[in-house]
């Protein structure tokens, strides 16, 4: 086992490496693109150039300009933003987290739940007509855009019927922190929890299903059956157990992508002021020194999760440990 | 989905057509996944669907010159259209809930302004056409630009081994650890400003060639890594002992022994790579960083709309239809092409298929 840590460690640390040198490279070595340019704003005076250009020191070789670079992301943390003269990157990130984590927790918890009730009944009615239902829902919901869907569903609640007795308790657009009202954080981040949870509840009882009409005919299944187990301990003890393997590692990583930036397009659209909507607000300004920090952060989170996520597989599956 | 019995029945036996009379001709497995998908009638259905919104978009320069009478790349805000009888201002004071400044005019449901105008005074049913032509392009482009790569990846990687693989191998690994949104994003906003310039190829920043590349290149590995895999597996087999044997080329045993055996790979994931990229697509111009105006894609219509939302919800509603009902009908085509491909799949429940 630990063998195994210290391996996936070195991996972990190349491929941080790697992705930070990915990030210098094209947003600082594009063919044809001028980062001090770039990095200026939008209708940057040549001065600011002139001076960016020094900071960064664009005028020096290439790997001092990646050292500096990263000495600015992680060890003085005083990148600094260009639309926003004074907004410091690092800690404005740090503050936008827990909305981030809010919305990205709250969303799995509802999409764990829905999606194995829904995979589970797909599998258990198989042969009738709820099982095509529900997997042509679980599809439609994959090939919903999620920022249409959010707008959708503002529409509805915030706008066409919000005063009926249905939504009249849904309040405006926003984020409240969970310190300060619960009851209030709970209310405002219901519904885009919900809505970011469709996709994943599609993706998910789909591969349940299909996990679980797998086990099905596996010889243990047969043997528990044989020895006279109920059909609802079959079902619950014996085959999600197995299939509820894929369905944790996919989970781990689709975890680490939300809270990595992939939550990005529900927090613009419901106007929560996490880290996605920090990124936002500087792409319609092409902030890049905020930009390339909120990735280079999400990049690496979304790494080590799915480190973690391996090393928890390893833990459970002995098999993974040896291969 | 629900023709999975019709799937599973044996292969009946061949109508007339196609063979000639009397011999009885070999059927390559291709000729017998495509009778199983031409069999499946949802999988059909959703290729209609798909081919009639193609159809449609491709047909947006004819709708807007010869229905609604407009162009919808030129702002229109002093302008007038009829309806009822009445010329009615495009632009219209007041509208809203708090009675000030200007709305565009609503869905008339008539041939001018069917579905409204925007912010800008522009016919919302033809940029939505104009728009899914766009989409479409992009979609269907980087999803086959990306295929064309990753399978020249995967087969260098996958033949050669050794130091090509670990090179190639390692590369994608990186761009796979990458979160494709993320790097999206950083491309995008890199070139978004100045375009892209390699030796004598430049390409415009309003381009659509740039989000069709940046979509391409971001998913890659995706499809790579899968086609390296069934090249490892397939380069083990006797046959291409055989071919050594005979003396083949590595050019000849990549090309006629190996990538006949490892193109359904691709196959199978192109109409779902569709789907994928036409999503990222629309994404990425919602975030203002995918097509570039003057150009229309769905995802900028609905970002155009976002403003409008509360007023006049059809901007942002249509074109979000026009991409669920695209990528629906891709997804469940993809099922259709993977079932008909290897419709052993479903029968291998029961044995235990470990690799």
């Amino acid at each position: 086992m630990l063998a195994f840590i210290v391996r996936r460690l070195i991996g972990t640390v190349a491929v941080v490496f790697a992705i930070t040198l990915l990030v210098f490279l094209i947003f600082f070595h594009t063919p044809g693109v001028d980062p001090a340019r770039q990095l200026a704003g939008r209708n940057p005076n040549p001065d600011t150039i002139k001076l960016i250009r020094h900071q960064y020191g664009l005028d020096r070789p290439l790997p001092v300009q990646y050292v500096i670079l990263m000495k600015k992301l992680f060890i003085s943390r005083d990148l600094t933003s260009y639309s926003n003269q004074g907004l410091k990157v690092v800690p404005a990130i740090a503050a936008a987290a827990p909305v981030t984590l809010s919305l990205v927790f709250g969303a799995a918890v509802i999409w764990v739940i829905v999606a194995i009730a829904m995979g589970l009944a797909a599998a258990v009615l198989r042969g009738t007509v709820w099982d095509p239902i529900l997997m042509v829902l679980a599809l439609i919901g994959i090939s919903m855009p999620v920022f249409w869907l959010g707008e959708m569903a503002n529409l509805i609640i915030q706008s066409r019927y919000h005063d009926s007795f249905l939504f009249s308790w849904i309040p405006p657009l926003g984020y409240t922190p969970l310190t300060s009202d619960p009851w209030m954080w709970f209310k405002q981040l219901l519904v885009p929890w919900l809505v970011l949870s469709v996709l994943y509840i599609g993706l998910y009882a789909r591969v349940l299903r299909n996990s679980l009409l797998e086990t099905e005919s596996e010889d243990y299944v047969r043997t528990a059956r044989a020895k006279g187990i109920s059909e609802r301990r079959v079902l619950l003890r014996h085959m999600l157990r197995t299939s509820m393997i894929t369905f944790v590692s996919l989970f781990g990583l689709d975890l680490g992508v939300l809270i990595g930036g992939g939550a990005l397009l529900a927090e613009v659209v419901f106007g929560l002021p996490g880290v996605g909507l920090l990124t936002y607000k500087s792409l319609t300004s092409l902030d890049l020194p905020v930009i390339m920090a909120t990735v280079v952060y999400g990049a690496i989170f979304i790494v080590i999760a799915s480190a973690l996520v391996d090393v928890a597989y390893a833990y459970l599956d002995p098999r993974v440990r040896l291969a | 989905m629900s023709d999975v019995a019709a799937l599973e029945q044996p292969i009946a036996p061949l109508p007339e057509e196609g063979i000639g009379s009397g011999a009885v001709a070999g059927r390559s497995p291709w000729e017998l996944a495509a009778r199983r998908l031409l069999r499946n009638r949802v999988a059909m259905a959703a290729l209609g669907l798909f081919v009639l919104i193609v159809l449609v978009s491709l047909a947006a320069p004819l709708y807007a010159e010869h229905i609604a009478h407009t162009d919808p790349f030129v702002p229109n805000l002093n302008g007038t259209t009829e309806v009822d009888g009445k010329q009615v201002p495009i632009m219209q004071q007041g509208g809203g809930a708090l009675k000030l400044g200007v709305t565009p005019i609503g869905p008339t449901w008539h041939s001018n302004f069917f579905l409204g105008a925007d912010n800008q005074g522009r016919d919302v049913m033809a940029r939505v056409l104009y728009g899914g032509r766009s989409s479409l392009l992009i979609g269907i482009g980087s999803a086959l630009i990306c295929g064309l790569v990753a399978v020249i990846v995967g087969l260098l990687a996958g033949f050669f081994g050794g130091l090509t693989d670990t090179v190639l191998s390692r590369t994608l690994d990186v761009i796979w650890a990458f979160p494709v949104y993320l790097l999206a994003i950083s491309i995008a906003t890199v070139l978004i400003t100045q375009g892209l310039s390699v030796g004598p190829f430049s390409i415009s920043a309003s381009s659509l060639w740039l989000p069709t590349l940046i979509i391409a290149v971001v998913y890659v590995p995706y499809v790579a890594r899968p086609v390296r895999g069934s090249v490892l597996s397939v380069r083990e087999k006797e046959f291409i002992d055989a071919a050594i044997a005979q003396g083949a080329s590595n050019t000849r045993l990549m090309l006629s022994e190996i990538l006949p055996n490892v193109i359904s790979v691709v196959i199978v994931l192109l109409p779902l790579m569709i789907a994928t990229t036409i999503l990222t697509e629309s994404a990425l111009s919602f975030l203002t960083i995918g097509v570039q105006p003057p150009q229309a894609s769905w995802g900028t219509v609905i970002s155009d709309g976002q403003q409008l939302l509360y007023t006049r919800p059809w901007v942002a509603i249509a074109p979000g239809i026009m991409i669920v009902l695209t990528v629906l009908s891709l997804n469940v085509l993809g099922d259709g092409i993977r079932d008909a491909l290897d419709p052993r799949a479903k029968r291998r429940i029961g044995r235990k298929a470990k690799a």
